[in-house]
């Protein structure tokens, strides 16, 4: 490989204009890039974790901005609002520590698997992407921006700079359950985050995302209408399986089956709920 | 160039930017104390400190070093070595191979929080798979190491005989990254790749390789044409049928079907290899395969091999019990799994070819390299690098045959390293099983009978196939008097991996069966499950399936060990939703089943006064290093600081036999202390010293001191013997067995071991999951020859039982990695409580029986009947995946 086959720009502009260029292959924690890479990672590599603007999480009156680049470990150490706790409890079960470490929010969510631990919980926190290019900044929901296994939105010469959580979605609390056949380095059978917020003993607003079993993880419209205006000790009852299975296309595969993943995915809404009123 | 801070020391590195870390370190600065055992990051093996964070060295591009501090296994920092002297201590290092990147793991914590708990230990480490441990060791060490902070580390056991925790004393190389498979070369080495079938059974046509050969950078290309000598092996040579280079068709996928060996410098890309497929139908189970096309020809019905053990009239028996049960059980393909994939590297010393690679059988692995190679043995030197895990997988031949092809005829150094993929594809695989059969007991709760039947996927090659189907028929009574038996175990070519041994050599499959169709007889018979054993339990004199009358039978006091905590944990569980208690019992054969066994030790004192002991038992992790070298200081008389370690090497230590079978302690330690008498009597004889005399090592003299009298023997004026030594005496010890008969009777082991095992757990019925709280096991090691060793046997062979039972399911193409196939992780092994029975062997030394493999059989059954126990449910397949449970959970409502 000669130089010119990799490059780690120190500011944003440099990365942008390089990419621009074309024909890169972008390069964050490498959690995912190196594992399919072979003997070699094929190139031409971008590597964008010199790149300082691609770091932290910001707050200000508009809402959360978390640099696309920031690893899992600093989300998990980060002192952010309790409705960000599902994120902060995924990244602590993403892989083990040398995965958290490294590994980044952005590159989970540009690696689009139906698996990815990362999305649950900022599809309850309503979340943005904000894609930078030499040509400017566009935003998008996240929703938008994962259009299946392994497919975004981004276009040539566009990266992910931040995940942007609005200032609305900063209420409340939230959990995070994820489902597997042992108790670490585990890719989930089922995932589910939970969003709760509570005024005068009711559920005044309820977000809930599964992971894993469908080809994008995905809101759960009624059972979010179900639950929404319920009071907080009646929350477990209103969570029915038919209301959670229809937002769902669940595979079978080595982990688990489809029917189990459907069941099971009710159930780690019943849990991620209860934790989130915890 | 890439600048940055390696251990302290300034560094400069010219490396492609994108190579992974791990190469750079180990391939380009020659630090190879960073282990690979995936390339993925999914094992952690490979952990180094980035500016004191943990990371995988694999996961990380070279260039993103620059201007940072890198630590690696080779750096020294004040947690390292504290945690490196409680490793030892604690027994935290078996193999080896994963402990370079638990120490910088926990390292990297210790920093954060120097003094952990047990629960920060588990959640930090998490990312870290060991095989070996079970993970208790482990966090026992890193909580200790913190608790050690700023005291005296504690002191390690470095001194002691027969039953003493000496650490082992392979343990400061461990903890320093030991040299394994991957980690010696000579300069200028080949590297060697294999082209390896993607079908389970496929023909296939090589084209011109010309152009291929032609390519820069491409040294050699060999296929089956060019193997001088028989393209056949097996462990059991009467079977040897498994090319080590394919022709056509190839019958798994996975098999080896040409080799390449590359430039040192040159990228290894097979990509343009000229290689047509056509796949074939396979046969991918038994039941296809037994009415299907011959794998062999020479195998009609693609039968490998009956094994059946006859016994009175089971059927009669069975008729007239009070109470009978039928049932079956079903297991998968499992992977050994150890974080060490095969590797090794070939030299010629002159007209020697030497293989440096990780075996557990450097004898067999000599002869059978030397047979393909068309070599006499004489001119093959096996030298066993350490070995990062082998569980039985590393018996049979792997990188052995193929580098010493290319060296052998290049006359070119070179060296191999498989893949993660490449390991678990193209090695041997634990049987899978469909057994079924029925369990009778008399009015009472006394078994009367047992009818079994198994049928074992031995998949495309021999390996052990055998072995299994022999093995299983004798041990599947359990350790119970069975007045008469009927049992056949059948083992069955497919196009699937070869299954080998794996740890029990399909015993715990078998004992899945049995163990858990006791509880549902008990259950009948209206007997508590643990009195059911007891009464039921094999007693001195009692004659086995076999016929053998027994002797020194300790699974009743296994089991009588277990009562105070079976009474705790079933009142502990009782009124506790999804609480259940379940226990099971193993014995187990040490040694080869029916078969002569021999090992051989020799041991020297030399004119330096230095106790040499020539060990040539493997030692894969379990100790068999420190055990050997214990039992033989015993008998000596001396003190085993005193003893240096020669071996093994093929080419200076006697043959000690495998790694296998649970027979090294039993085995090789009977010729070690056979040996070390004989050098003792010579001593004694020589200085005309009564038997009681205490000797000692005094610079190059012995000396003897015996009631008051001492005399002394100057080693250095002593002429050198055949071996060069000043005295030296070498031993062979093969167990006393006899063949068995058409029945299956006879004496097919001259020691057994026993153990019984007792799993505290809960189950979330509406997850079908399994949360483990304790397991207590009792084992009888007639007697401890090392405590530490020993429990972390158990524990490790604990931490494989649960693997087998609640989530191990290797199936080919599609769990070909350390994240698709599941291995207990940090936090799946419960506490585990080991209570060390001796019940003393005559036959093995100080009494001594076999351990190695006992310890997983009864854990699966164990956890199946605790899961019966707290829900109701039988299970009949393993693993016991979630969905699997839940719908057996299901199926009760």
């Amino acid at each position: 490989m000669t130089p010119s086959d990799y490059a780690r720009p120190d500011s944003l502009p440099q990365a942008l204009h390089l990419l621009a260029g074309g024909g890169w292959r972008v390069l964050a924690g490498g959690t995912d890039l190196y594992p399919g890479a072979g003997a070699q990672l094929a190139g031409p590599i971008l590597d964008l974790t010199g790149v300082a603007e691609l770091t932290g999480i910001t707050q200000d009156g508009t809402g959360l901005r978390i640099g696309s680049a920031t690893s899992w470990a600093d989300l998990a150490e980060g002192h952010l609002p309790d409705a960000l706790l599902a994120l902060q409890q995924a990244a602590r079960q993403v892989g083990g520590r040398q995965v958290q470490v490294a590994g980044t929010l952005g590159g989970n969510l540009c690696n689009a698997s139906p698996a990815a631990d990362g999305v649950p919980p900022l599809l309850v926190l309503g979340a943005r992407v904000e894609l930078a290019s030499s040509a400017g900044l566009r935003q998008m929901l996240l929703t938008d921006f994962l259009r299946g296994p392994r497919q975004t939105a981004l276009q040539q010469g566009e990266m992910l700079t931040a995940i942007l959580i609005p200032a609305s979605a900063l209420q409340g609390r939230s959990a995070f359950v994820k489902l597997g056949a042992r108790r670490h380095l585990v890719i989930s059978i089922a995932m589910v985050a939970a969003r709760l917020v509570v005024a005068d003993g009711r559920l005044a607003e309820v977000a809930l995302g599964v992971g894993s079993c469908s080809a994008v993880a995905t809101r759960l419209p009624r059972v979010e209408a179900a639950l929404t205006g319920v009071p907080v000790d009646q929350a477990l009852t209103r969570i029915r399986e038919p209301d959670v299975t229809v937002a769902l296309s669940p595979i079978g595969d080595v982990r688990a089956s489809a029917t189990y993943r459907a069941h099971a995915a009710t159930e780690l809404v019943r849990r991620a709920v209860a934790r989130a009123l915890a | 160039m890439i600048a940055f801070t390696l251990n302290g020391a300034p560094a400069l590195i010219d490396a492609p930017p994108t190579e992974r870390l791990s190469d750079t370190l180990r391939e380009r600065l020659g630090l190879v104390g960073t282990k690979v055992g995936c390339d993925a990051g999914d094992c952690g093996a490979c952990t180094v400190l980035l500016d004191g964070k943990a990371v995988c060295a694999c996961l990380t591009p070279a260039a993103r070093v620059q201007g940072r501090q890198v630590t690696t296994i080779e750096g020294e920092t004040p947690e390292l070595t504290r945690l490196r002297a409680a490793f030892l201590v604690q027994g935290a290092a078996q193999c080896g191979i994963c402990t370079p990147g638990m120490l910088l793991t926990a390292a990297e914590l210790l920093t954060l929080t120097p003094q952990p708990t047990a629960d920060q230990v588990e959640a930090a480490l998490g990312g870290v798979l060991c095989r070996c441990t079970g993970y208790r060791s482990i966090i026992a060490a890193v909580v200790a190491a913190g608790q050690a902070a700023g005291q005296v580390a504690a002191i390690p056991v470095i001194e002691g005989l027969v039953g003493a925790p000496v650490q082992r004393l392979d343990g400061a190389a461990k903890v320093a990254g030991d040299s394994f498979g991957a980690d010696d070369w000579r300069p200028g080495s080949l590297i060697v790749k294999a082209v390896r079938s993607p079908h389970p059974h496929a023909a296939f046509q090589i084209g011109d390789l010309g152009p291929f050969r032609a390519q820069p950078g491409v040294a050699a290309v060999f296929t089956a044409a060019d193997i001088p000598g028989r393209n056949a092996f097996s462990v059991i040579p009467p079977f040897a049928d498994q090319p080590a280079i394919a022709t056509s068709p190839a019958r798994f996928r996975g098999e080896c079907v040409a080799l390449v060996a590359f430039e040192a410098d040159a990228p290894p890309d097979l990509t343009a290899f000229p290689l047509t497929w056509t796949p074939l139908p396979a046969l991918a189970t038994p039941d296809a395969a037994e009415a299907g096309p011959l794998i062999h020809a020479t195998r009609p019905g693609n039968l490998l091999v009956e094994g059946r053990v006859q016994k009175g009239d089971a059927a009669k028996a069975l008729a007239a019990s009070a109470h009978v049960v039928e049932g079956s059980m079903t297991t998968a393909f499992v992977e050994h799994a150890y974080i060490e994939p095969e590797a090794g590297a070939a030299w010629m010393e002159g007209d020697s070819l030497v293989i440096r690679a990780c075996t557990q059988a450097p004898g067999m692995d000599r002869e059978d390299t030397a047979t393909i190679l068309g070599l006499p043995t004489t001119r093959v030197r096996i030298i066993p690098s350490a070995v990062g895990g082998g569980f039985g997988s590393k018996l049979d031949l792997s990188v052995q045959p193929l580098i010493g092809l290319v060296t052998l005829r290049t006359g070119r150094p070179c060296r191999m390293t498989y893949s993660r993929a490449e390991s678990m594809t193209s090695t041997t695989k634990r049987h899978p099983a469909k057994m079924t059969g029925r369990i009778g007991c008399d009015a009472m709760g006394r078994i009367t009978g047992v009818e079994f039947t198994g049928r074992f996927n031995t998949g495309a090659y021999s390996s052990w196939g055998p072995t299994v189907a022999n093995r299983v028929p004798v041990h599947v009574s359990g350790p119970y008097l069975t007045p008469a038996i009927s049992a056949r175990a059948r083992a069955i070519h497919t196009h699937g991996p070869v299954s080998g041994a794996f740890r029990g050599f399909g015993v715990p499959q078998g004992a899945l069966w049995q163990e858990t169709l006791y509880d549902r007889l008990a259950d009948k018979a209206g007997i508590d499950r643990l009195q059911f054993r007891i009464l039921n339990a094999l007693t001195d004199g009692d004659a086995s399936a076999t016929g053998q009358v027994l002797r020194a039978v300790g699974i009743r006091d296994c089991l009588t060990a277990l009562q105070p905590h079976w009474t705790r944990a079933l009142q502990d569980a009782a009124g506790q939703p999804g609480r259940g208690v379940g226990v099971a019992a193993c014995w187990y054969g040490c040694g080869n089943t029916a078969l002569p066994n021999p090992s051989t030790i020799r041991i020297g004192l030399s004119q330096a006064g230095e106790v040499v002991l020539h060990q040539g038992a493997t030692d894969i992790g379990q100790g068999s290093n420190t055990v050997i070298a214990q039992i033989a200081a015993q008998a000596l008389g001396l003190p085993l600081s005193a003893f240096r370690l020669i071996g093994p090497d093929t080419a200076l230590t006697p043959d000690a036999g495998k790694t296998s079978a649970s027979r090294q302690t039993f085995v090789t330690g009977r010729a070690a202390k056979a040996a070390a008498e004989a050098l003792r009597d010579m001593v004694l004889r020589r200085a005309n010293a009564g038997q009681g005399a205490a000797l000692a090592l005094e610079g190059a003299a012995v000396v003897l001191r015996d009631a008051g009298l001492v005399t002394q023997i100057d080693l250095a004026a002593l002429p050198p013997d055949a071996h060069g030594y000043a005295l030296s005496a070498e031993a062979t010890y093969d167990p006393p067995t006899s063949p068995l008969d058409a029945q299956g009777q006879g004496t097919p082991y001259a020691v057994y071991g026993y153990g019984a095992q007792m799993v505290e757990l809960a189950v979330d019925a509406a997850l079908g999951t399994v949360r483990l709280i304790k397991i207590t096991a009792a084992h009888d090691l007639g007697r401890v020859i090392n405590p530490t060793l020993a429990r972390g046997q158990i524990e490790g062979g604990i931490a494989q039982g649960i693997g087998l039972a609640l989530m191990e399911e290797y199936l080919p193409a599609r769990t070909e990695n350390l994240h698709d196939y599941l291995i207990p992780t940090f936090g799946d092994v419960p506490p585990i409580e080991s209570l060390l029975i001796e019940v003393p062997d005559p036959e093995g030394p100080y009494g001594a029986k076999g351990l190695g493999e006992h310890v997983l059989i009864p854990t699966a059954p164990a956890i199946l009947n605790a899961i019966r126990h707290a829900t109701g449910a039988d299970i009949t397949r393993v693993p016991v995946l979630p969905h699997r449970l839940y719908a057996a959970l299901g199926d009760l409502t």
